[in-house]
């Protein structure tokens, strides 16, 4: 099967600049990045679809010549998605930018948290619940709250 | 059974209408099972009855209940125990105890899920009723949230009997690969043969049992799970939960007793549990405490003995069985009444009760005669015969091809433990109602018959049954007939003879005696070699060793850093099928620069573009960039041969650039400034790696286009079956519309987002009408001629300095135009370039030009509904017209072309997959809508306002501004 070097490389180009603006932190680049990245995977589609032909248009092209309709299809679904979570994405920066200042993307606090646990060789803090006073433990005295259980009543 | 169910499900509401009085009435429930199974008594001695439904047929899973002999004396324990603890309720809890409805609930459907797990036959079922019961009594031992011993307590219990069942389950899994059968019965009936698979499935099973029954080394959470009410405690600990593991062990004895592994773990387990239980109780100063270790210890015997496997000790194992729960039952309830009516368990605080509370006093004592074992109660009957069982297997093997010392070493054991048993009963009953001398006699409120009838009836019941030795032998052989005929012959009287037996009696009771009355010197003894491991601390560090692991693996795993987490996704991409491709060697397709020279034009604009972007430090720029990048793509995808791509993404990147920019001018015209740092380098890396990765997927995948594609048939489907000449429109409103249908949806879902997070509670502001605004300040209203409406009155809304009057005069002459050749492409599509998706788009541009000339009140001018209205038609449209053809016999989604003669325009044909296309086109439309009422007229509102705080700030004298 042919396949086009100029149509490849550009697909190629396009993955690795969104690439690179995906990693980024500012919420507005992850966007354009993502934007790019979709473009070169819509034009890889193309490239893996076989050879350029005519529109798939039967109402003016013979069957025999046209260009695979299947990817488009698939292509034309990717393109409208993108619009959509690209538009998503964009009001979540836009209200990020609400509410801290900025459209960048920030470290986890709870995360921060608990490697900060991790560092320190601690137990998390749900923990309690597995520990208990046992009463193995206390032989010589009965646990308060077993006691004092009617107590309360 | 559902009884049961239903009643806990209603126990609240009668709570709450009676108060602790209902507990009377959720007794029903299991004593009408309890009178159920004395009806079908002789059915179930003399057969098994079976109730047989099928469940679910695929995994072999039918719900069959049995009742054979062992069914029905444990049916008797549990439906007649818990009808009488229920009863005791009543009398035992306030009306105003806190969280009463949820207790009397979950008790009363723990007896059903107790009797289901009794009288399932297929294991898997078994299983299930098994972890209800686990998940109940979580409930109850926890039943006092505000305390944290409870919680704890409740905690480790469903921790450690849950870790045990779940061994259990992968037991019965393993046990039906090997026998292929889930049914008890039919295991009976054909016990699989020793191989080490089903030595495994045992070995799990046991774990099941052991943790549930609270043995060695897990019995620690048995006594924790005393933070429970005492009556629960008196059902759970007596009757009902720890029995089910000894169930397991009886029911499944019979065939798999001779397995390796079986007797390898119950036999040591049980006597070890039975020596340690025993050695902790007399260390107890609690009551309820000193009862649960006793518990454990009993277990330990019960478990011993059910799990030998000779005829006469699964005789004596099940009289033990009906024995325990009787004198265990009514000794908790006795704690219960004593706890109640003195407010305290500590045996050093109380004395005198033998006389304050005689009639007590008396069913104790009975109970604690059952107990250690002495005559004549039912208890001297039980361990009579487990002593005579025992010396048979010691002195024989009694079939079991147990060595010598193994069974005198087993008997010896179960003599030391029965001694103990004798020695903490007598400190029960001493510390409980003893008169102490230097003890001030304990003041006792007085309390009725309801408290005190339960325990007394039981005991009465344990002295009763001792007497009626032959019936009940009767009664509880068929169990025991499963095993081969043993030794001796054995059956269940008060007085056998003199007997070797009877002498073990009396060795174990005069040594539990001495032991007792040399207290003060046994418990120094006990506290100078009391270790300091303990099974529960192994629990706890095991646990907080689990918590430290989940601490690290997540402090290791989640750095918090979306970038972090991004780049090893796509390392990972890189990696496994990047080096696929390395693997590859052979490739067969041919590589030409280009389709047509145009194409390389295209690409250099495209591969500059993108560079540029990437290096753009102002947003705005950066988004025109990527425009440009937009707009070749469209270009290289019409070179390609698909006009309706080229189409689409022309919409969409204007689109897409409209709502950047609308969004845009409220963020901070240049990126966040960084300095270059090292990881730029790293994502260039990365980037540079996905990028040749991702050539390498596709050259590969393109060589690897050998065989026929799957569109071949499409372009005579589409004109044969969906009546339309552009196959790719065809492809999605009929070959492939379930995706066009999942993907719309999304975008109702992205649209909805949207508009949630910028308005944040509800979709719009409601929308407003023109005329309704008032003028901008400084303009007045020049009236031009009467009665005249002008098109297009939105500007006026605007202030002067903000109004383009090209651009009003443009739109005045373009909108009509545009909204037409949207509802072109619209009809258009099935045959043409077009279709629903472009043709949203194109008058979702048709409206933007609108909002950009007029402003948001314009917006509302032009489209005066809800987006989210419009959005929900669509959709509903669209699974109409999917739907609709069923009605007429066809396929979801199927086609049907009509023809139609309208006078005027001539023959039009019909296909019905233009309503779906309809819908598609007003979601897409609803979508524009949305983005712009959010981010264009949202935002504006959010400018107007803070603009209007700012004047107010500076109109407020002295305000800091």
């Amino acid at each position: 099967m042919t396949v086009d070097l100029t149509l490849l490389l550009t697909a190629a180009t396009m993955v690795g600049v969104g690439t690179y603006m995906l990693l980024e932190r500012s919420l507005t680049r992850v966007l354009i990045g993502l934007v790019m990245l979709s473009n070169g995977i819509n034009l890889g589609f193309l490239v893996a679809s076989g050879p350029a032909g005519d529109p798939p248009l039967l109402s003016r092209y013979d069957a025999a010549t046209i260009s695979d309709p299947l990817p488009q299809a698939f292509v034309l679904t990717a393109i409208v998605i993108t619009l959509g979570t690209v538009s998503f994405i964009l009001a979540m920066a836009y209200r990020s930018w609400q509410l801290t200042g900025a459209d960048d993307v920030q470290d986890d606090v709870e995360d921060a948290s608990i490697r900060r646990l991790a560092a320190a060789d601690e137990a998390s803090e749900g923990f309690d619940l597995g520990e208990s006073r046992s009463p193995d433990d206390e032989d010589d005295e009965i646990p308060e709250e077993l006691g004092r259980e009617r107590e309360t009543r | 059974m559902l009884a049961h169910l239903l009643a806990g499900a209603l126990a609240p509401a009668f709570v709450r209408a009676w108060g602790a009085r209902a507990f009377l009435a959720l007794a029903v429930a299991p004593a009408a099972a309890f009178v159920w199974a004395l009806v079908h008594a002789r059915e179930a001695i003399e057969g098994t009855r079976i109730e047989r439904m099928s469940w679910v047929p695929a995994l072999g899973i039918d719900l069959t209940f049995t009742l054979g002999t062992l069914q029905w004396a444990l049916t008797l324990v549990v439906a007649g125990i818990g009808a009488l603890v229920l009863i005791y309720c009543a009398w035992y809890f306030g009306d105003d105890e806190p969280g009463l409805g949820a207790l009397s609930g979950t008790l009363t459907a723990f007896a059903g899920a107790m009797l289901g797990l009794v009288w399932a036959d297929n294991l898997l079922v078994l299983y299930v009723f098994w972890e209800l019961t686990t998940v109940f009594s979580y409930l109850l031992i926890g039943h006092d949230p505000t305390k944290r011993s409870a919680r704890s307590a409740g905690m480790q219990a469903l921790i450690v009997t849950t870790f045990g069942g779940l061994a259990m389950l992968v037991g019965i899994l393993l046990l039906r690969a090997e026998t292929g059968t889930y049914s008890v019965l039919t295991l009976l009936a054909e016990p699989p043969s020793a191989t080490t698979t089903v030595s495994v499935a045992v070995v799990l099973l046991l774990l099941g049992a052991v943790t549930k029954s609270a043995l060695v080394p897990f019995h620690f959470w048995l006594p924790g799970a005393m933070a429970a009410p005492t009556p629960v405690s008196a059902y759970l600990h007596a009757a009902a939960m720890v029995k089910a593991g000894v169930f397991l062990v009886a029911l499944l004895a019979p065939a798999l007793a001779g397995i390796p592994g079986w007797r390898e773990i119950t036999l040591p387990l049980g006597v070890l549990t039975m020596l340690l239980g025993g050695w902790r109780a007399l260390r107890q100063y609690d009551l309820k405490l000193l009862l649960a270790y006793g518990t454990v210890s009993q277990l330990g015997f019960l478990l011993t003995l059910v799990g030998i496997g000779t005829r006469s000790a699964a005789l004596a194992g099940l009289a033990m069985v009906l024995a325990h729960a009787l004198f265990k039952a009514s000794l908790f309830l006795v704690v219960g009444v004593v706890d109640h009516q003195t407010g305290t368990r500590d045996l050093r605080k109380l004395s005198g009760l033998r006389r304050s509370m005689p009639v007590t006093a008396v069913a104790a004592l009975l109970a604690g005669l059952s107990m250690a074992g002495l005559p004549p109660v039912l208890g001297f009957v039980g361990k009579e015969s487990a002593y005579a069982a025992m010396l048979d297997v010691a002195q024989g093997g009694d079939g079991t091809g147990l060595p010598v010392f193994a069974g005198w070493l087993l008997l010896v054991g179960v003599v030391a433990g029965s001694a103990l048993t004798v020695a903490y009963t007598a400190r029960f009953l001493w510390g409980a109602f003893a008169d102490k001398p230097d003890v001030e006699p304990t003041e006792v409120r007085p309390f009725g018959a309801g408290l005190a009838g339960a325990p007394v009836l039981l005991a009465g019941l344990g002295f009763v049954l001792a007497f009626l030795g032959t019936p009940m032998t009767a009664a509880l052989e068929p169990y025991s007939t499963q095993f081969p005929l043993g030794a001796h012959d054995s059956y269940l009287a008060l007085w056998h003879g003199l007997e070797p037996a009877l002498a073990l009696s009396a060795v174990s009771v005069v040594v539990g005696l001495l032991l007792f009355r040399f207290r003060e010197g046994f418990a120094s003894f006990q506290a100078s070699v009391s270790p300091t491991a303990s099974a529960e601390r192994g629990y706890q560090a095991s646990v907080r060793a689990l918590d430290r692991l989940a601490v690290e693996v997540t402090g290791f795993t989640q750095r918090g850093s979306v970038g972090i987490y991004l780049a090893v996704i796509l390392m990972v991409v890189v990696v496994l099928p990047g080096s696929a491709l390395v693997a590859r060697t052979s490739w067969s397709g041919t590589l030409v620069w280009w389709d047509t020279p145009f194409q390389l034009v295209l690409a250099v604009v495209t591969v500059v573009a993108a560079v540029l972007t990437a290096r753009s430090r102002r947003r705005l720029r950066a988004i025109i960039l990527l425009g440009v990048t937009g707009y070749v793509t469209a270009g290289l995808f019409m070179l390609h041969g698909a006009p309706d791509l080229a189409v689409t993404q022309v919409l969409v990147e204007t689109v897409t650039i409209v709502i950047f920019v609308l969004v845009l001018r409220r963020l901070p015209e240049h990126f966040t400034d960084r300095p270059l740092a090292r990881s730029r380098y790293w994502r260039m890396g990365i980037a540079v790696l996905v990028a040749a990765s991702f050539a390498g997927f596709l050259l590969v995948a393109a060589g690897a286009r050998v065989a026929d594609p799957v569109s071949i048939g499409f372009p005579e489907a589409a004109v044969g079956f969906g009546g339309g000449k552009n196959i790719v429109n065809v492809t999605l409103v009929d070959i492939r519309a379930w995706d066009t249908f999942g993907e719309v949806a999304v975008l109702v879902v992205a649209a909805t987002g949207v508009a949630s997070l910028l308005f944040i509670d509800t979709r719009s502001a409601g929308i407003r009408r023109v005329h309704e605004i008032p003028y901008p300040e400084n303009v007045q209203k020049v009236p031009t001629s009467a009665g005249r409406r002008v098109w297009l009155p939105g500007p006026r809304t605007l202030a002067p300095d903000r109004r383009s009057i090209i651009f009003e005069v443009v739109t005045r002459l373009i909108f009509h135009t545009v909204m037409l050749v949207s509802l072109y492409l619209l009809f258009a599509g099935h045959n043409n370039p077009g279709g629903g998706f472009a043709a949203g788009m194109v008058a979702g541009l048709a409206l933007m030009v609108r909002y950009l000339a007029g402003g948001r009140y314009e917006l509302d001018e032009a489209a005066p509904v809800d987006a989210g209205v419009v959005l929900g038609i669509g959709l509903f449209v669209a699974a109409a017209s999917a739907l609709a053809p069923m009605a007429f016999g066809g396929a979801v989604l199927q086609s049907a072309v009509i023809d139609l003669a309208v006078p005027v325009l001539g023959d039009i044909k019909l296909v019905t997959a233009l309503f779906f296309d309809i819908g598609v086109f007003l979601i897409v439309f609803g979508l524009m809508l949305d983005l712009l009422r959010s981010l264009g007229a949202g935002i504006d509102r959010h400018i107007r306002r803070e603009e209007r705080e700012l004047t107010e700030t500076r109109s407020i004298p002295g305000a800091i501004t």
